[in-house]
Parts: structure tokens; sequence; C-alpha cells
């Protein structure tokens, strides 16, 4: 089974309460669920909705045609009816006129007799329940643990109406999960707890704000300080002020924040701070589409900061990636003394999935600290110049007898401000240096499709859900595709994909930005160009059908 | 660190005559008398010609951007705050390019000492006009006079609820000693704007100009009467008071915080990834 339901309506009507106990039914029930969240940048009115996709086995991404539609206004089946899949139920409150193929229920006016007219939420809930074959009995625990305690009998009430307006004697079904349901801003702020980040600070941005969420609500169990702060520039310096003092920090925003932390990037540089910083992308240029998606900042990214220095970004893939990778990226920052920027976007941001426990037990934490002792006072330097170039780092107040001075000045092997040439070009030298192993540790891109092909598919970060079941489908439909979704973007892998490329006749790049940027990247980096390139730019995320059918025009 | 003895360096970057190294020797003259470690102290500066005093003298230091001190100060102190954090630099570097950061400093009574340099001017980039320069004072890119209204940092800092407000002089070692004694000790934040002489860029604001004006505050001044202390504050004229305008005990930022005053700092924790679990459960 697998199932596809739309809940449409304006901003304010509730739909998202409705999709958040669905989401949690659904869970509970023992399927593979995978919501989307497609909203305006406003708080009412406007045209909001929810794709909530469910399966008896794993699902990676959203899809376009319908099962299912719960309308709570007209536009809601203007716009979406089309995407209904023959056979599929529609269904709205019966003061919407027209429509005659949409099922219409008496909701509004029992909600009324019930006491609140917004309940006819959990009576649309219930068909729906119903329609998929679950009862609801999971639904009237997730309400009673998630609404206010005077709502509570009403939507019960409201949930067994809606219910019975529905026949649908198939036997109900749950089977027992250890999954959990996360979206992709929790994923890396839930990484960041695990890694043991101690101070987060940010501006609310959309879509990036639900980091600063999920960090505020672990503050006071966790003892991790964190601040929301005026501005994005104070966001990193402050976070790089808390590196120095020793502890694991991290801050997030999207382009327009992110653009104001670029002088401070540059300082994460030349202090060799540890620092991660996350940018959960939506569509610029500016303000751009607040609340959509896009894959538009790779190359800002990777050249963030002025000047010259050593950096990683990895782009995030789904939920489970975005938690580990989190990790890997508190690691690799203290090991290497770097920024290191992880990159998200609306639609992980935004998408609710299920997913098995991560394993917190095969987390390792080193913090590559020297040791005091090793350093008679007065003899630490924390920009000595070893062979390695990575310099021992103590930190002040922890130092034994030895003072921890760091400049955003070029300095000298004891932080201070030194101009000369030598000295410059030995620092240079040196920043570099540290981080020549770091791509001996490149993450190869995940594969997906036959090995048998004659099409190589390249993606990376969030389209790596859409791809893999478009391409496993095209396999199973007959089309010799191999596939690959990069994670680690700079530096940038390259090993598998100069393999299957060797071999591919149709090298395609499929990503959702307009200039094709990762295609680029790796015409950069492997110096060879692409035979097509997929991009989307209009703020919408590639439907799994869409991609497919892009595919094969070209195929 | 067994000794107090705060060294010095001899080489400045400072034009002889500047207003700095009497600023260092009062602030070394503090930390000599307060005897706090030197290792527990972190000075946090930005960019300018006041902002290398913590190249000059011997305590753990952050030089970061040019305006971003008080971040970086309030990162350091929020995941160590049993260090005594001091924030120095220039009248641009805070009133200016660090102008939104300051507010929100004051605003979050975050416990530091924050010392700004004033000499109303741009030094390090050559005599433009800085936050503080009296309008119509004919400066570097501003040949007409400056157009805009001088900002008065210390009425500034009360009407956003500063606990300690405080105004001192190069010319007077003794009693910025003092003053940055109180402020270093002050659990809050304590502005302390350094008046001083550029000898080089400012002709208007000479060390006699400035001599001729300042008057430390009689003993009778209150210094936690906030209405008096505003009216100090905008006494700039032939009389310039000068030592603690205003003083009272304040809720530091860190006490705001369960798990910070009092407790183990954040950077001696240990850090155990399987605590997460008890998150994870949550979404299940």
């Amino acid at each position: 089974m697998d199932y596809n339901i739309l809940i449409g309506g304006a901003a304010g009507q509730g739909m998202d309460s409705v999709t958040n106990v669905l989401n949690k039914v659904l869970q509970r029930s023992g399927y593979h669920v995978y919501t989307t969240a497609d909203y305006l940048s406003r708080v009412r009115g406007g045209h909001n909705f929810f794709q909530i996709r469910f399966a008896d086995h794993e699902i990676h991404s959203h899809r376009r045609d319908l099962d299912l539609i719960f309308a709570f206004n007209e536009e809601t089946l203007e716009k979406h009816l089309p995407r209904l899949k023959e056979g599929g139920l529609s269904f709205s409150d019966s003061s919407i006129k027209g429509y005659p193929d949409t099922k219409k229920f008496d909701f509004v006016d029992k909600a009324k007799d019930l006491g609140n007219q917004r309940v006819f939420t959990s009576m649309g809930l219930a068909v729906i329940l119903r329609y998929v074959g679950l009862d609801t009995k999971i639904a009237e625990e997730v309400i009673r643990e998630s609404l206010r305690e005077d709502l509570v009998d009403m939507n019960i009430e409201a949930l067994r109406f809606g219910y019975d307006l529905m026949d649908n004697d198939s036997p109900v079904t749950h089977t027992e999960s250890s999954r959990i349901l996360i979206d992709g801003n929790q994923a890396i702020g839930l990484g960041a707890v695990a890694a043991g980040c101690k101070f987060y600070c940010g501006y609310p941005m959309t879509p990036s704000s639900g980091i600063l969420g999920f960090m505020e609500a672990a503050s006071k169990d966790f003892e991790i300080a964190v601040d929301q702060v005026e501005d994005e520039v104070a966001a990193l310096n402050m976070a790089l002020g808390a590196s120095y003092a020793g502890v694991r920090a991290m801050t997030a925003s999207s382009g327009g924040g992110f653009a104001l932390m670029q002088e401070a990037m540059s300082l994460a540089g030349i202090l060799e701070s540890p620092i991660v910083v996350v940018d959960v992308q939506r569509p610029g240029p500016a303000t751009g589409l607040p609340t959509y998606t896009e894959q538009a900042d790779l190359r800002f990214l990777i050249h963030s900061g002025h000047g010259e220095f050593p950096k990683k970004v990895i782009a995030v893939r789904n939920a489970e990636d975005a938690f580990y990778q989190t990790v890997r990226a508190f690691d690799l920052a203290e090991k290497y003394q770097i920024p290191v920027i992880l990159m998200s976007d609306q639609y992980l941001a935004d998408s609710n999935v299920t997913t098995e426990p991560f394993d917190m037990k095969s987390i390792e934490i080193n913090r590559y600290l020297a040791d005091p002792k090793d350093y008679a006072a007065g003899t630490y330097q924390r920009y000595d110049i070893t062979e390695s170039g990575l310099s021992p780092r103590l930190l002040p107040g922890r130092a034994g007898e030895n003072l921890v001075i760091v400049d955003s000045d070029e300095h000298n092997e004891m932080g201070r401000i030194e101009e000369s040439a030598e000295n410059r070009q030995k620092m240079v030298d040196k920043r570099y240096r540290k981080a020549l192993p770091m791509t001996e540790e490149l993450e190869e891109p995940w594969e997906m499709g036959t090995d048998d092909f004659d099409t190589l598919v390249v993606c990376w970060g969030s389209t790596y859900g859409v791809v893999k079941e478009a391409i496993e489908e095209l396999n199973e439909e007959g089309k010799k595709i191999k596939a690959l979704a990069f994670a680690d973007v700079f530096p940038l892998p390259l090993e598998t994909f100069k393999k299957y490329h060797e071999k591919a006749k149709n090298y395609v790049v499929v990503e959702q930005n307009h200039d094709g940027q990762f295609e680029g990247l790796i015409r950069q980096e492997a110096l060879v160009k692409a035979d097509h390139l997929i991009t989307k730019y209009d703020g919408r995320s590639f439907y799994v059908e869409e991609l497919k059918e892009r595919l094969e025009e070209i195929l | 660190m067994k000794t107090y003895e705060f060294k010095i360096t001899k080489d400045t970057a400072w034009c002889p005559g500047c207003g700095n190294p009497s600023i260092r020797k009062a602030l070394q003259m503090a930390l000599n008398e307060l005897q706090i470690p030197h290792d527990k102290i972190v000075m946090v500066s930005g960019i300018g010609q006041a902002a290398k005093m913590p190249q000059y003298i011997d305590v753990n230091s952050f030089t970061g951007l040019h305006g971003r001190s008080i971040p970086a100060a309030i990162g350091i102190k929020m995941a160590n705050h049993e260090m005594y954090v001091i924030a120095e630099s220039g009248d641009g570097d805070n009133y200016g390019e660090g102008g939104n950061h300051l507010m929100h400093a004051i605003r979050r009574n975050i416990n530091l000492a924050h010392f700004v340099h004033d000499n109303q001017v741009y030094g390090l980039t050559k005599g433009q006009a800085s936050p503080t320069t009296t309008s119509g004072q004919v400066q570097t890119f501003s040949s007409e006079g400056v157009r805009s209204e001088a900002v008065k940092p210390l009425a500034l800092a009360l009407t956003l609820g500063a606990g300690f407000v405080a105004r001192g002089f190069s010319g007077d070692v003794d009693q910025l000693k003092e003053i940055m004694k109180e402020a270093i000790l002050y659990d809050g934040y304590a502005l302390v704007d350094i008046l001083q002489p550029c000898i080089v860029w400012n002709k208007v604001n000479t060390f006699q100009w400035y001599k001729d004006r300042v008057k430390p505050l009689d003993e009778q001044h209150d210094p936690t009467d906030w209405n008096k202390a505003y009216e100090k504050a905008l006494t700039w004229g032939d009389e310039i008071p000068t030592g603690i305008l205003y003083k009272v005990p304040t809720e530091s930022y860190t006490k705001k915080f369960g798990f910070l005053d009092g407790h183990t700092p954040l950077v001696d924790r240990e850090l155990r990834p399987t605590d997460a679990e008890k998150l994870m459960e949550k979404m299940k």
C-alpha cells in the first residue's frame, strides 16, 4: 500500500494540527510517513497545503498523484483536483458548492453543535482514517496527548462522528514500530545535542527557525546555552567566542542571514576556530521566496568568507543523514580546526518523516585538544607551526600557566599581529597544510540504480529522495540507470563519480536551481561536462512523477 | 598562574603622545591590585588603535572583527562564566560598527567590563569622524563639518538600563584605575567611556581641551540616583564629569540561566551522546 493525501486550505484554518495528528497516528500504526508542507509567507489566508504520503514500505519522497484530498476551501479543489488519481476521493464541507465529484459532509454544522467550529478538522481526520483502513483508537490517544484539555472530548466526539460518515469495512491494520517522526531541522538539532553542542545562538529566519526552536526546547534539560541574538552578525561572532572559550558551538540561518555571517566566517578561517554553521536554504536572491525551497546557495557557501582558508561543506540528504552529518560536522570542525557548513533546505526542514531511531551509542566524541601538562609556563603558542599544520589547541583558563591568544589580523605563532611577508606565507601554508588529510576522509556519494547502466544521474543534498524513487521505478521499467547522491560537496570526492562516468554514455545532473551549480562544480573539479542538466527553480521540490517525465524526455 | 604582575610590552604601534599607554597603565594597575590570575582574564577587542590593547598586556585575548568584540565576549562568558571578560576597543568600533551589539549587550546585562576608548575620531583609518565627533567639526571626509549629532554614550547606556555607567580620562590614571577595578568586579554589564586625545587626527579635542574640562564627580554624587546620573551623562561642555555616574546591583545574564552561575562552566562539562536518547524518545 502507498497512499498520498493532500490537506489544503487557508493559513490559520488548522490544516497543520490535523496533519500533525495524522502523522503521529500513521507513525504509531507502523507506517512509513513522508509529509511535506507548502505554505505562504503569511499568518492568515492564502493557500497552504500539506501532503501526507504513507506506505507499508520505505519511502523517500513526496509524490504528485493523489489518492485523497481533504479540502478546507474551494481553492484547494480548484488547484489540486487535477492531481487526483482515478478512483481517488476528494471531500470537503458541504458549504463548498459545485465540484460534483467531491464528497460533501455537514462537518461545520455538526461542529457548531459540538461547541467549536474548528473541531470539523477531527471529523475530516476520521474520514481519512476510515478510508485508509484505520480506526480512531490511536488518534484518540494522540489527541489526548497533544490538545488542550478542554478541547479533548469535543475532538474525540468529532472524530467518532466523522468515522461513521464513511463506510469501509476493510480490516484495520496496525503494526508495532520503533521509528521516530522527525523533520530536517529537528534532525540537525538532535545531532547537535548528541554531539555535545553547548552553545547555540541564532536569529529567527524561515526556514531555519526550527533549529533555534529545537535547541531552545532542549536548553534547560541538556544545559545548553541558547540565545536568540540581535542579528546574524552577532550570531556567528558569539558562537566563535564560545568556541574559543572551549565549547562546541553552532549557529544556523537561511541564505540572507548566512550572508550577514560572511565576515565572521572568514574570522573562523584565520582564528582556526572549530565551528558548525547551518544554511537552511530558501530561494533568493534577497528575500526571495521565504517559505519555499531551492539549492542555489552552493557556490555561495563554498566560497563563503572573504580571503582564502580551508573549510568544509556538507549537503544533507534526508533526516537521518542530517543527524549523522551534524555529528560528523562537529567532529571534523574540531579535528581540523575549521568551519564546517551544513546545507539543508526548506524541503527537508519542513518534511516530517519516519526513520529508524538514531544510534547514539555509535557516537564517539573526541575534542582533539592538546594536554596542558605538556606545556611549561609560557611555552604554549596557539599557532605553533607544525609539520601537519595543525597547531595544538588549548583553551583559555584551561591551559596551565599559559595564555591562549587569537587574532583576526595575520598573526605569528603566539597569536600576536605580525605583518611580515615570511610570516604571512608560513601561516597561509600552515592553514592549508592542516586540512590536507581532510580530503582523504571524504565520503563518496550514495549509489542507486543498476550496475548494468548506460545513464549516470548525479544529484546532491535533498534531491536524493526523489531521485532514488524515480531511478528505481525507471529501473523497474527497464531503463538502465545508475545514480549518485553527494553529501560531501566541498571538497568534492570524485572517485566513485569518475569510475561510473567513464562507463556512462549519458551523464545527467539533477538539481534544484537555475545555474546548475553542482554540475559546474564537477566540471571544474573533474573536467567533464554533463550531457543533460535537469533543473527546477520555481521554489517547489521535484515530484517523483515529474522527474521521471523529465528523465524520460532525454533517455 | 602564581604571579599577579601583569607585564606589558614596550614596543607598541601607538603614536608618541597617544592616550592609549596611560589607559594601559591604568588597566595594568587595576589588574595587579585585583590579584586575578592572568589566565582567568580574557580580553576581547575589535579593530582600531584602541583595539590593539590586548597585544600589549599579557592576558588571554581574542582580537576579533571591527565592531564585534561584544558578541564574541558574550560567547566566551557563556561558555566559561568563571572568566573575567573585558571588552576593550574604540568609539568607532563600539558606537558605530558595533552599535547594535552595544544596545543588546546592555539589554542582556551580560557580565563584562566594557572599556571604550573615546577620542571622538577614527585614528587607524586616518582622521574620519566617529560617532562621538562633535557636530560641525571638520574631519577627513567631512570637509564641511560633520552633519550628524554626536552619540551620547553614557546617556544612551542609562536609557537602555545599564547598571554600571562611568567615564574616565586617560589623563587621570588613578581615577581610571579605580573605575576599571569596580567595572571588572561588577556583576553585570559595565560601560566605561574613556576620554583620550588623538594627537594626530583630532585637533579640537586635545589633551589640554579635556584637561580644562574634566571634573571628577564630587563625593556627594549618589551613584544609585538614576536621574542625577542622567543629568551628569548629558553634561558636556565647559565641564565634563568623570567617575562612576551610576552603579546599582542588577541580575546579570548568566544568573538567568539555571545552569551557569554556581554550576560547572559549560566548557568543563562531560559530553555524553547517549543523553540525547531522552529527546529522541519524545519523537516516538
